[in-house]
């Protein structure tokens, strides 16, 4: 398998955008071309292989016109248009190269390098600056501007001629933990300032001042990176063309020699990147432009923090011990192997089949995935295996599949900009999925339309030089109150698409609905008392949606962690086809997935009622396939899901379990329950790279391998199958497919079974293809040569399937569901008065082992408590203070912070920060059909505290004590 | 797991079916159990019932002959 030479397509700057229209032939230097109409002259003659030289422009942004480089001679025309601001014309005849031109260019590149500082041999842009390559393409030799008497003025010299400070210099910012602002190279050509709002949509840049005294500037006066509103995300570093923003690393590391493609382990969004390297040295990361979930964009997560793979609190050596009282022992991987193969073997012979379990990752590819559902299966023999997709989306794989048919996002990103009006319910995309984000925004500023509903004021609902029409501001726990009165309005004021009903889902099933949904007790008048949304604001939202257009629906874990999760889903694919939203570009629902590869884990058969595929266990057809594939009989019975085993584990009859990458202590409902279950087992294997919070109660700890040490595939939030690419060796010696491959097998050795051959995760993907008909045409060399591929790809779709429902519904007629609003058994009363919903921030990620491990903690060093002013006042807490956050399960303290973003009686934090423990506060209260916990609505009270509970410390006393290493025996 | 909470899980998919169409609640209640909850779990909810019906949802009672 070559992994490290890719044919990959074309990846040089065309200079302007891709044009779409009809055929238009013209002439470049005497050769034909022919682009679409709209192709500006730069990008046809980038087309036939000729690079026009440029400055101002390149491909990702509008074209600009303001540096002069590009001109060419155009015949018939008068002077030297620029090239990049000139788009094709049928006969045009184009010169690219005449002396005139040519002599325009040494004039251009003259001026720019007499304001520019000749350090070029070690400047950090050296060989990757395009000023430089544009020097010595226009053969620029010496600079002739005499300085004038009092001196030359020049931006770039610190003291002027007579030794004063140089009023024009400014020194380098370097505010922003990954990248670097140096003034006195920029060559205001706003390529930057331009990427942060065509690209990015944060309109954190502006050029101030004009002429020679035009700078770039971040934020407002007295403002650096790091204080204004930038997000981050690199999207101006990429687009200079200096090394006036720099990346950090690659001043410290050199510029990179060689690349490797690959896929972000973070969130759902997949952003494709190049990953630039010197040896096995990691310099930097460049979202990748035919990347197709990302487009060439990313987030400061993707891009800027991996520095966790190398940090030195990774565990680089397999480690074990007797019990969790015990300091860890540094152990070799045979021992280490054999040490948990025994436990478990032991285990499942004292106390049965069924006493043991695995948990699999939404993190891992889906190769590991897959491998370690087959170790419950296989192995174990039984269905003991769950997800922590369990804890968010499980939901949409049961809504969706009521209602549709499969467990899956309608649409691929791109569809997004063919919206016209996009309701985002329960996401906070700007934080959760920033790509998406960004596409969303530009596509807004296009003019589409956008409804959030959300307790909260996302950023969302007032991104720079955009508003939502409408933010739907409902009680925590009402959102099936909300979404069935949006089909109340559509239905009773008939906005909906009877064509598509009839065409498309069952007419009776839709007449029973329609009736359900028309009761008045659904009409948005008579749940604003319930839900806090005015009636007028939620009549015309519906209006908006079914009437404006294209309308998607975008949601998140708002919708899935409650305990009406599932409901919500359906009520949210009965607005899809109550408006014929469905089956084609621009339209559909969408569920944003929280961690990388939650599809993945999702498809690949991790929950303990599912073989892989979403094909249930009692199906004898199905197992039948793995039982053939796998030489074992499969129990026809669902087995435990993660809350069945740790109250098994507390009841005495569940004992050992396997753990990849998860931290289920941290990311769970009730901390407690949880780690009394994990410390009534007698035989706990965590897989992960880091001493996670779980980990303080295993036995057996063996050390993972990152994203980057790694091949695999994840699956992104829209179906897209992505290559994760080995881009070095694995630092603790084994890819974790390999890992979990050691373990089978050494207990196989004991049971007799047939032991596991697989020698590159490729045969894993082949073994994924035979037995999942969604997966039958994947195969490593189709991603290799498409970059990726969406499922379903088999015989029905050879291409893989961008948009699903085209012609039906997989399950043949759409379902519409009745959707009963339900309060929630979780109230305020006088004890717990506010409501408490939990989310995500940008630079954090999860329960943040990756990110706390990474420069990011200077955006986030702490999870805070949000609370309205009004609420804060009367309790006597005032910026900053330390409050006591309790709930019926538990207490914890954090630091609060007053904002309006919250409504009153609702209060608001992330649970990024294990000493927050804010799960200790989360109840067990769950989604009714899948058991998916109920994070976002907690009854709460707070007060003034002085400092961290008694809980917080007895819990850091007991990590710190399970956390001591031995060091290692000779 | 414990008996409340058992009860309060079997209660809420009865809850949801309540609300759903058609003569066969009980049928759909049953069919739900069988395939989300392990077979411990179902013994669990069988085994509370028979002291404890009274905590149960009609529908739930309704359904235990059928997982
Ligand atoms: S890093 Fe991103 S948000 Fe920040 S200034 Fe650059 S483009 Fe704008
Ligand atoms: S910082 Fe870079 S991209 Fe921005 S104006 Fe200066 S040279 Fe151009
Ligand atoms: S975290 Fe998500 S949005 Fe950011 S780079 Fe990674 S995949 Fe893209
Ligand atoms: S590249 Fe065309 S004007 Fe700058």
């Amino acid at each position: 398998m070559k992994d490290f030479i890719i044919p990959w397509d074309d990846d040089r700057d065309m200079g302007t955008r891709a044009a779409t229209g009809a055929p238009v032939t013209l002439s470049i230097d005497g050769f034909e071309v022919t682009v679409p109409e709209g192709t500006s002259v730069m990008r046809a003659a980038a087309l036939a292989g000729i690079a026009v030289p440029k400055l101002c422009a390149t491909d990702s942004l509008e074209a600009f016109g303001s540096c002069r480089l590009c001109v060419v001679e155009i015949e018939g025309r008068r002077g030297t248009p620029a090239s990049c601001t000139t788009p094709v014309g049928p006969g045009m005849v184009v010169r690219t190269q005449s002396e005139m031109v040519k002599s325009v260019r040494k004039g251009v590149m003259e001026l720019y390098i007499s304001d520019h500082p000749l350090d070029c041999l070690t400047c950090a842009a050296n060989g990757d600056c395009e000023l430089q390559d544009m020097a010595g393409v226009v053969g620029l030799r010496d600079v002739r501007y005499e300085a004038p008497e009092e001196g030359m003025r020049t931006h770039f010299a610190t003291r002027d001629t007579a030794g004063g400070l140089n009023p024009e210099w400014l020194p380098k910012d370097d505010s922003n933990p990954y990248f670097t602002y140096d003034p006195a190279k920029c060559i205001v050509c706003s390529r930057c300032v331009r990427a942060c709002e065509e690209v990015q949509g944060t309109f954190a840049l502006t050029i101030e001042g004009r002429g020679f005294e035009s700078r770039v500037s971040a934020g407002g006066v007295g403002d650096d990176f790091l204080t204004s509103d930038c997000v981050s995300c690199g999207a101006c570093v990429q687009a200079c063309p200096t090394a006036t923003l720099q990346e950090k690393s690659v001043i410290e590391l050199g510029t990179p020699t060689r690349s490797v493609i690959t896929t972000c382990a973070y969130c759902g969004v997949g952003c494709s990147f190049k990953a630039e390297l010197n040896g096995d040295e990691l310099v930097r990361m460049v979202p990748y432009k035919h990347g197709a979930a990302n487009r060439g964009h990313s987030c400061v997560k993707g891009r800027f923090a991996y520095g966790y793979a190398t940090h030195s609190d990774r565990i680089l050596n397999p480690m074990i011990r007797d019990t969790i009282e015990e300091p860890w022992r540094e152990v070799s991987w045979d021992e280490a192997i054999g040490f948990a193969a025994a436990k478990m073997r032991g285990i499942q012979q004292r106390h049965g089949r069924k006493s043991v379990g695995v948990i699999t990752s939404s993190r891992c590819t889906n190769e590991e995935t897959y491998l370690v559902q087959k170790m419950a299966r296989a192995v174990f023999l039984n269905n003991n295996t769950d997800t922590c997709a369990r804890v968010c989306h499980s939901p949409t794989g049961y809504g969706l599949g009521q209602t549709f048919g499969t467990s899956a996002g309608t649409q691929n990103f791109d569809s997004v900009m063919q919206a016209d009006v996009v309701v985002v319910i329960g996401a906070n995309p700007t934080d959760g999925h920033p790509v998406f984000a960004s596409r969303l925004k530009k596509r807004l500023r296009q003019g589409a339309k956008l409804i959030v509903i959300d307790p909260r004021r996302i950023d969302m609902v007032r991104p720079a030089h955009i508003e939502a029409s409408h933010h739907l501001p409902l009680r925590p726990g009402t959102n099936v109150a909300v979404v069935s009165a949006l089909a109340n309005v559509i239905v009773t004021e008939k906005l909906y698409d009877e064509a598509f009903i009839r065409a498309r889902c069952d007419w009776d099933e839709f007449q029973e609905y329609a009736e359900f949904v028309s009761d008045v007790r659904h009409s948005p008048e008579m749940t604003e008392i319930l839900t806090g949304v005015p009636a007028e604001e939620l009549r015309a939202a519906a209006r908006l949606f079914a009437t404006g257009g294209n309308g998607a629906i975008y949601y998140g874990l708002g919708v899935t962690e409650h305990s009406q999760g599932s409901t919500t889903v359906m009520g949210i694919a009965n607005l899809a086809m109550l408006t014929g939203n469905i089956g084609r570009e621009g339209v559909g629902v969408n569920p944003l997935r929280g961690q990388n590869n939650v599809q993945g884990a999702c498809d690949m058969g991790s929950f303990p009622h599912e073989l892989p595929g979403y094909r249930h266990v009692k199906g004898a057809e199905a197992r039948a396939i793995f039982e053939s594939a796998w030489g074992v009989e499969i129990d026809p019975e669902p087995g435990l899901r993660i809350p069945n085993m740790l109250d098994a584990a507390v009841s005495g009859s569940f004992k050992g379990l396997y753990c990849q990458g998860e931290d289920i202590l941290q990311s769970d409902p009730d901390t407690r329950h949880v780690a009394a279950g994990l410390a009534a087992m007698e035989c706990v294997i965590v897989h992960d790279l880091f001493l996670n919070e779980t980990a303080n109660y295993a036995h057996v700890f063996l050390p993972g391998s990152t994203f980057l040490e790694k091949d695999g595939t994840f699956t992104n939030a829209e179906r897209r199958i992505n290559r994760v690419r080995k881009v070095m060796a694995p630092r603790n010696g084994y890819a974790d497919w390999e890992i979990t491959q050691l373990l089978a097998n050494a207990i196989l050795k004991e049971t007799g079974g047939a032991g596991w051959h697989y020698t590159h995760p490729a045969q894993i993907m082949e073994e994924i293809a035979a037995t999942t008909p969604g997966f039958a045409h994947v195969d490593y060399a189709l991603l290799e040569e498409r970059g990726s591929v969406q499922w379903p790809c088999n015989d029905d779709a050879p291409d893989g399937s961008p948009i699903m429902h085209v012609d039906g519904f997989v399950r043949g007629k759409g379902r519409f569901m009745i959707t009963e609003y339900v309060a929630t058994e979780e109230r305020t009363g006088p004890r717990f008065p506010l409501l408490l919903t939990t989310g995500r921030i940008l630079s954090q990620y999860n329960v943040g082992a990756q990110t706390r491990r990474t420069d990011n903690t200077i955006w986030h060093a702490e999870d805070v408590l949000e609370i309205h002013p009004h609420d804060a006042e009367v309790r006597g807490i005032t910026e900053g203070s330390w409050v006591k956050l309790a709930s019926r399960s538990g207490e914890t303290s954090l630091r609060a912070h007053l904002t309006d973003r919250v409504s009153p009686g609702v209060v608001y934090t992330t649970f990024h920060h294990p000493d927050t423990q804010a799960n200790v506060i989360t109840t067990d209260f769950s989604d009714w059909a899948t058991n998916c916990p109920e994070y976002k609505v907690t009854a709460v009270q707070v007060g003034l505290s002085n400092g961290p509970t008694a809980w917080q410390e007895a819990y850091e006393a007991q990590a710190e004590h399970s956390r001591r290493i031995l060091p290692a025996a000779e | 797991m414990s008996p409340d909470k058992l009860t309060r899980m079997a209660n809420q998919i009865a809850t949801f079916f309540r609300t759903q169409p058609g003569p066969d609640q009980a049928e759909r209640v049953a069919g739900h159990l069988n395939d989300y909850w392990g077979p411990e779990m179902r013994a669990e909810l069988k085994a509370h019932a028979e002291a404890h019906a009274d905590e149960l949802d009609d529908l739930v009672k309704r359904a235990l002959p059928l997982i």
